[in-house]
């Protein structure tokens, strides 16, 4: 451990929060892109890798907040927390928590609309997910919209997380996205 | 005991002009069901159709002596999602404009007792033509006869889903078909 380690994240969260932000960006972009497509294997192969990469990061953001709940992590060093204005403090709390609300709702309704749509999940095409909903057109066609709606949300408050974040390294320059970095130097 | 007859059912199907002493014997339609489920990277999807119709000559002293014969309009299929019900009438799945209908025709039926039967015929789709054996069970109810039974078909032997659509880790070669069939005029058994 180094002399940083009370002001860095733990190894394992820094991990899960790169692999989270990448597969989460992959994931966004093949959901525009399918969502186009005429019908073709093309599509019917998209949409089923959508949903077994949706039902990862579900199961890895359990892990991250399980992680979370039981690895404190390192709170916002006093010098940047007293640089910052009031509303930029609670926007900080704010757009971590609904980013960790959304990493459940946004897979978890793609879930249910599957299931409402009458296509059951059968994850990576062999493991049958249960149905937390019943096949019922009706309902699946009320659940569609939200899926978008909720994962624009989560595309929007990841936007401001990472201008945020470069705000404080290249304008404040706090040093804060340090915290996040993998450590290149010393063990 | 008395047991019997038979008949039945299948499946895809054909026609056959039947006798006028069969005559009587007839499907009824709104209380009958043929469907099909096939399998979509591991997910399956549950498919009917909503228009068939049959011919049957069924003497339940002889069964074997029994004819069976379906057709099932292709334009008719359904699998619940518009989208993909848009496709099914085109070329590379049933191909609806040159090949309107599936057929089954039968061409021996077998009572293997206690309300089943086995019933081989040949089995038509898109042009394609295979021997096919469909296991039939038979209940009564009042007037109404139901014959009911699934069997599995390989679905790129009948040229269903071609091209890029033929690749079975995208569709499984395997469709498990489905009926039951209600039927008015069949002797008791």
């Amino acid at each position: 451990m180094n002399s940083t380690s009370s002001s860095q994240y733990s190894r394992v969260a820094i991990a899960l929060h790169w692999l989270l932000a990448i597969a989460l960006i992959a994931i966004f972009a093949v959901g525009l892109y399918m969502a186009d497509l005429p019908f073709s294997p093309q599509r019917l192969k998209l949409y089923n890798w959508h949903k077994w990469a949706g039902v990862s990061i579900l199961i890895l953001s359990v892990l991250r907040l399980l992680w979370r709940l039981t690895h404190t992590p390192p709170g916002l060093p006093q010098k940047v927390l007293a640089a910052m204005p009031g509303w930029q403090t609670a926007a900080y709390y704010a757009t971590h928590g609904l980013l960790y609300a959304l990493f459940f709702i946004v897979p978890l309704v793609g879930w249910a609309y599957s299931s409402a749509a009458g296509f059951p999940i059968v994850l990576f095409g062999v493991l049958p997910l249960p149905d937390f909903v019943s096949a019922d057109k009706a309902l699946a066609e009320l659940i569609k919209p939200w899926h978008e709606i909720t994962a624009f949300a989560m595309a929007g408050l990841a936007a401001l997380h990472v201008a945020a974040a470069l705000k404080h390294h290249f304008v404040d320059r706090d040093g804060l996205l340090q915290r996040m970095l993998p450590a290149v130097n010393g063990q | 005991m008395n047991f019997s007859a038979l008949f039945k059912l299948g499946v895809l199907s054909t026609v056959v002009l039947m006798t006028a002493a069969h005559a009587d014997q007839k499907l009824l339609p709104a209380q009958s069901e043929i469907g099909f489920v096939s399998k979509q990277m591991g997910v399956p999807v549950e498919g009917r159709f909503k228009k068939f119709d049959a011919q049957i000559a069924f003497d339940p002293k002889k069964p074997e002596a029994s004819k069976i014969a379906f057709t099932i309009d292709t334009g008719s299929a359904t699998v619940g999602a518009a989208e993909s019900d848009a496709e099914l009438p085109k070329a590379p799945w049933f191909n609806v404009p040159k090949f309107p209908q599936a057929t089954f025709q039968s061409s021996a039926v077998k009572g293997l007792g206690a309300g089943k039967f086995e019933v081989t015929g040949k089995l038509n789709i898109k042009g394609n033509v295979r021997d096919v054996v469909v296991p039939v069970t038979l209940t009564q109810s009042g007037a109404t006869t139901t014959a009911s039974g699934a069997f599995a078909i390989k679905r790129l032997v009948f040229k269903i889903g071609e091209g890029d659509w033929a690749d079975t880790s995208m569709v499984a070669d395997d469709v498990q078909v489905k009926f039951k069939l209600a039927l008015a005029g069949v002797a008791k058994f």
